[in-house]
């Protein structure tokens, strides 16, 4: 019975928890993604750039923070200084959309060609976090790193499986179940989320009842500068901030979107879950599990993992290429709001 | 037409007249490196060409095709390793075929039980049968291999062919690989094949980098052969350095001590032999460039062209003249994903090293597109000349902006934070130029410098 607890706390400590932080980053970054497919009708490159941004400018302004001397006691820092990185973010991706992107949507040139000047964009955000804050690791995280210790759990329980739990990832969940919250009531229930809506699935007819499309598209960014920017400075915060990683996000959040069907927000979110439960659960070497479980003659010899974690991306791709054959239009229909 | 022959022209002229200008600012070496990497660039960029100038098809797993060549590279040339042949080579053909099998199976179940919801699940069990089975005999052969001599080999080696053969042959890898990932995700949307073309190229990256048994992964393959001589072999070939005197006649003539014309000469053959070696691999290269020009050109204005030109602009009205889409988009997405596993090949075989851990994204996919975008999409020669132009300035641009920092920054001390900062973030500084040359070019000249020719015949 003990081997039993054991064996859950193992893979709550190793999969569950770990799989529901990074698939909270991933949805977030996901949703963004979807956003401005669905309303900008691209597929944004950049948008690892624009969380590494938004992640950059946290740092910077938790810097100026700490040595201010303010701080949250137990809470990170950071997380004072997230609503000032929201707002450079948000003002980045105005920019970028003033300068870059509003042209090619009133051109109304393909699809693919903005996703193209979204490379460029990529470029130019790429250097700019490199030129000021280099491309070296940054940990940024303060305050209390345990909510619970695996030491202190095993006092407790006297179970021989210890289950440590980062304040980081409890945090990561609240603000992403808020932050959820926030952007589908916004779509449900405002009248300018059911007008973005309504651009979303018609332009056209949505131009033609009145909507204010620049209103829309400033919305859009709005929101996926926010989206950004939280997304990056929560993945920064529970990893440690490491510019060129981001780059390397761009796939899975991609695959998120797409196996959700893109352009669907709840299907963003799934999909960054499944991502993230997939790639951890084929990553991860279930011999103790199986030791816990099994009488000691059938134990096992190897480290029954699936797959080695260098190969992570290939998981996201795999899942991307079934959902691609069985139904191309993802788990949930794309391609609305 | 006529402005459009001129600005080739103009600018064939200019790159020139840039490689000369570095080969007398700052070095003959360096401006035939970057001649060959140009040459290079090129090659890839031309093979992308024609996916997005002929096809409109967004590949952007470059830098996967680009190793593969690599890869090919590493198993023509280098000299088989027979100790790991009879280690484990029987257990690695065996899974080969067991993949090989199971990828047969798979794809006759699916055309069996074409509506048969059950197929998925049979699907399914065969292929993790077959990877249970695979693994069985995998693991054991891959560990006996990487066991043999591991600080020098501990892979299979190649064949020790001449790694020219190589050039041939990655074109072929990249080429079966884009045929696969092509038959999954052509036909579906466009931006699902960038996509997908992102995630295999970071897969091919990822084998490259653990497999060990296959060209000892981050562990590095050096020592590549040379399909030119080498330097010190040139230094001490008689007709070389007879050559070398004959060329410095005017220079060597005016000294007159012994011992300091032995010294000269020595120094001149060093340098020259460097050079030589160089200016042998840019005419390599440029054989293969020419070739391949010929051949797209030919294509391009080819009925298969014109086909390609009219399915790109209208794909719904090219379907409806019976022209299927989707294989032509597959025939050309293997055509251009192969030439750029030639340029991989190529690429391998100038540094006579294969480093896996040095394919990055931005340099090897989206630095080619940026060259493709500014050349001009649909022109090969435009193609060409971004090629050259953008690995020029993504050469010279550290150069560049460090004398711009400097003069911006001459009114502040040397020991200034900001003033240091700037200068240690240099090598970024590249980034922000290459990004902002895009953004530019696709604005205000969307075309690219050379505009795709549109012949009405």
């Amino acid at each position: 019975m003990i081997d039993i607890f054991n064996a859950i706390v193992l893979l709550t400590n190793f999969i569950f928890i770990p799989a529901i932080t990074y698939g909270s980053q991933l949805a977030l970054g996901a949703l963004g993604i979807t956003f401005i497919y669905g309303i900008l009708r691209f597929a944004n490159f950049s948008h690892g750039e624009f969380m590494s941004f938004g992640a950059m400018s946290c740092i910077l302004v938790t810097w100026f923070f700490q040595s201010n001397n303010i701080n949250l006691g137990y809470l990170p820092t950071a997380l004072l200084a997230l609503p000032f990185a929201i707002l450079s973010t948000i003002i980045l991706s105005l920019l970028f959309n003033k300068f870059v992107f509003s042209y090619y949507r009133i051109q109304r040139s393909a699809p693919v060609v903005i996703a193209m000047a979204s490379i460029g964009v990529m470029f130019v955000i790429n250097a700019i976090i490199r030129i000021v804050i280099g491309p070296n690791d940054i940990k940024f995280f303060d305050g209390q790193k345990f909510i619970i210790k695996a030491k202190q759990f095993k006092n407790m329980t006297g179970l021989s499986e210890g289950l440590a739990l980062k304040s980081t990832q409890v945090i990561t969940v609240f603000i992403t179940i808020f932050l959820l919250f926030l952007v589908f009531w916004f779509l449900q229930k405002t009248k300018t989320g059911k007008s973005m809506r309504a651009f979303s699935d018609n332009e056209d007819l949505a131009l033609l009842s009145g909507i204010n499309p620049s209103k829309v598209v400033f919305i859009t960014w709005l929101i996926v500068g926010t989206l950004a920017c939280v997304a990056g400075t929560l993945y920064g915060l529970d990893k440690g901030y490491k510019p060129f990683t981001y780059l390397g996000l761009v796939l899975p959040i991609f695959a998120a979107a797409i196996v959700g069907g893109i352009g669907n927000p709840i299907g963003a979110v799934v999909g960054g879950y499944t991502i993230a439960f997939s790639e951890i659960m084929i990553t991860y070497a279930y011999k103790k599990f199986f030791k816990y479980l099994l009488p000691e003659s059938l134990e096992p010899t190897g480290m029954i993992q699936l797959l080695s974690t260098d190969y992570k991306f290939a998981v996201s791709f795999t899942i991307l290429v079934i959902v691609l054959l069985v139904r191309p239009s993802g788990i949930f229909k794309g391609r609305t709001l | 037409m006529i402005t459009s022959k001129r600005t080739e022209i103009l600018s064939i002229l200019i790159m020139s007249l840039l490689l000369l200008f570095v080969g007398f600012m700052q070095s003959w070496s360096l401006s035939f490196s970057i001649l060959n990497m140009c040459i290079i660039s090129a090659i890839m960029s031309m093979g992308i060409n024609m996916q997005w100038g002929y096809a409109g098809i967004f590949n952007v797993g470059i830098m996967g095709f680009t190793a593969l060549g690599g890869l090919a590279a590493v198993l023509v040339s280098h000299a088989p390793i027979n100790e790991a042949w009879s280690a484990g080579g029987m257990g690695i053909m065996i899974s080969f075929l067991v993949i090989v099998l199971i990828s047969l199976i798979v794809y006759w179940v699916n055309k069996r039980f074409k509506t048969n919801k059950k197929k998925y699940w049979i699907i399914t069990l065969v292929i993790i049968i077959g990877l249970i089975l695979v693994k069985l005999v995998y693991h054991p052969s891959v560990e006996a291999i990487e066991a043999v001599n591991p600080t020098l080999t501990g892979f299979l080696g190649g064949m020790g062919l001449p790694i020219i053969f190589s050039w041939i042959v990655g074109g072929l890898f990249a080429a079966g690989v884009a045929f696969a990932i092509g038959k999954i995700t052509l036909g579906l949307r466009s931006d699902y094949l960038a996509i997908a073309t992102l995630g295999i190229s970071e897969i091919i990256i990822a084998v490259l980098k653990s497999e060990e048994w296959l060209a000892r992964g981050v562990k590095n393959v050096v020592g590549l052969k040379r399909p030119v001589p080498y330097e010190i072999n040139l230094q001490q070939t008689e007709w070389f350095i007879s050559a070398v005197q004959y060329f410095n006649q005017s220079y060597l003539l005016d000294i007159v001590d012994k011992l300091e014309y032995e010294k000269v000469l020595n120094q001149l053959v060093i340098e020259s032999s460097i050079i030589f070696v160089k200016i042998c691999y840019a005419v390599l290269f440029f054989i293969v460039l020419l070739t391949i020009l010929y051949l797209a050109n030919k294509a391009q204005v080819s009925p298969w062209g014109r086909m390609m030109r009219a399915i790109r602009d209208n794909e719904v009205s090219a379907n409806a003249m019976g022209k299927d889409v989707v294989r032509r988009h597959l025939q050309v997405f293997v055509i251009g994903s192969g030439v750029v596993g030639i340029a991989g090949a190529m690429l391998i075989t100038l540094d006579s090293i294969f480093t896996p851990v040095s394919f990055q994204p931005l340099r090897y996919t989206f630095l080619i597109w940026i060259m493709v975008i500014v050349g001009g999409s649909g022109n090969n020669l435009g193609a060409i000349l971004g090629g050259f132009i953008i690995w020029f300035a993504w050469i010279e641009a550290a150069p560049a902006s460090q004398f711009v920092i400097n003069i911006l920054t001459s009114g502040l001390e040397d020991n200034n934070t900001f003033k240091i900062h700037l200068l240690n973030s240099i090598p970024y500084f590249r980034y922000l130029i290459m990004g902002t040359i895009l953004l530019l070019i696709m604005r205000y000249r969307p075309k690219g410098i050379l505009p795709e020719k549109i012949r009405y015949s």
